[in-house]
């Protein structure tokens, strides 16, 4: 088994480990880097619980080698709140709105979220819906998820709008 | 699920590629957005021993026009197809059909090559490729060759590609303006691939057809260009009668399988009512 050096910034942070050709970005950010934010769930790319943000897209981190993340610029749901704690506007709204029960899907929503906000900032609730189609919930329904997801675009437009005023 | 291991090489020019691919022959594959190749091999129903990432070589990336041709470069992710202003004013059914993929993030990777290369018959580029005239470029250790989209599908997962051969792009002529469009594919949930699907191009002139192009996904071994299904739409209105005998004869040439998606027959009913839809939608399109 020949191992190769991969480096990548994550939650930016550079890092840099040892992996097989075969190791999953899921395995190094989860057992390498140990952040176990991105969960495995269904392992056969139908259920974004492991979706990441990669040079600006979600990806879900259980398809792709993490050699093929050299180099790219990675975050992870450990990446979203501010330093001191404050949590991001969309983990804010999934918490206010009740976006989760038992939680699982939820770092992966959050992450699929934070892309879908930045490419589309007022989503209708058909685009969130649509938006989010990668990612499964067993539990909400989704109603509450697109909620979240609204409450989430609601406030982060609102300081927009106060930044440029 | 853990994949066998393999030696992995990210070349970034297509010579090198080509030179790696010579090399390890057999044992070598080509990896693109790895959403079809990783899957099955996380299945263990793939192991090559040698993956070669084409993802950082530039020159297979992009969108371009030139000669009122359009080429699309293999490694380009469905993702950029959508986003693409040129597509979107020039041939807005690849957009259309793009959206109808997988989901957001499997469409953040997932690439035009890979889709149509891989020869999955479920696969949705493959059709609209036939129906569009498309040419797919290939290179390998010989030089570079042209196979047109409707020749190159054997059966299953059995393509015009030779080993060591690599599909760096895809070209077909800009479709005429003010042209009638659409992709309508019945699945059964976001992610599916279709349990039939059905691209139509047409064009239109002072009420009549004058020339129409219908091709079809997943109900058969491989994509179905369906020329005779075409041909019954040429030089007509469009009229019910012509509708009918279209749809018709797309049916006759389906041979999909019976399973999860229902009775073969039943699918190619399904056939035949994504090409009535598509059919007048594209009609209805058409200027």
């Amino acid at each position: 088994m020949s191992k190769q050096q991969v480096k990548m910034t994550v939650n930016g942070n550079e890092v840099s480990g040892e992996v097989e050709g075969r190791t999953l970005l899921i395995h190094f950010l989860r057992e390498n880097l140990g952040l176990t934010g991105p969960h495995i769930g269904c392992e056969t790319s139908h259920c974004g619980a492991c979706t990441v943000d990669m040079d600006g897209r979600s990806v879900k981190s259980c398809t792709l080698f993490a050699v093929q993340a050299e180099n790219a610029d990675i975050t992870t749901v450990e990446g979203m709140a501010a330093a001191d704690g404050t949590l991001h506007a969309i983990q804010e709204g999934f918490m206010q709105e009740h976006g989760l029960q038992c939680g699982f899907c939820t770092p992966g929503m959050i992450m699929r979220t934070h892309r879908l906000l930045q490419e589309n900032p007022n989503p209708t609730d058909e685009e969130i819906r649509w938006g989010i189609s990668g990612n499964l919930c067993r539990c909400t329904g989704y109603q509450n998820i697109v909620k979240a997801v609204r409450y989430a675009a609601d406030k982060l437009n609102e300081t927009t709008q106060e930044a440029a005023e | 699920m853990i994949p066998g291991d393999f030696e992995y090489y990210r070349p970034n020019s297509l010579d090198e590629a080509v030179k790696l691919l010579a090399t390890h022959g057999d044992d070598a594959r080509v990896l693109a957005g790895g959403h079809s190749l990783i899957p099955m091999m996380k299945l263990r129903l793939a192991a090559p021993e040698c993956l070669v990432d084409l993802g950082s070589i530039e020159s297979l990336s992009g969108i371009s026009e030139n000669g009122g041709d359009i080429t699309i470069g293999a490694m380009t992710t469905q993702h950029e197809m959508i986003a693409s202003t040129l597509l979107t004013e020039a041939c807005p059914i690849i957009r259309e059909t793009a959206l109808l993929i997988a989901d957001p993030q499997v469409r953040y990777c997932g690439t035009l090559g890979g889709n149509v290369a891989n020869g999955d018959p479920g696969n949705d580029m493959p059709a609209l490729m036939q129906c569009l005239g498309a040419s797919y470029l290939l290179q390998g250790p010989e030089g570079s060759r042209e196979v047109e989209a409707r020749g190159f599908y054997e059966a299953a997962y059995f393509t015009e590609l030779n080993d060591g051969e690599i599909l760096t792009g895809v070209r077909f002529p800009r479709p005429v303006a003010g042209h009638g469009y659409a992709y309508k594919k019945l699945k059964r949930k976001v992610g599916d691939y279709a349990t039939a699907a059905a691209a139509v191009m047409l064009t239109m002139d002072n009420g009549s057809c004058t020339a129409a192009s219908i091709a079809l996904t997943n109900v058969g071994d491989t994509p179905l260009f369906a020329q005779a299904a075409s041909g019954a739409l040429a030089g007509t209105a469009v009229d019910a009668a012509a509708v009918d005998q279209a749809v018709a004869l797309a049916e006759g040439i389906t041979e999909p399988a019976s399973d999860g998606r229902g009775p073969a027959e039943y699918r190619t009913k399904m056939a035949g009512v994504m090409v009535r839809r598509a059919i007048l939608e594209a009609r209805e399109r058409a200027q």
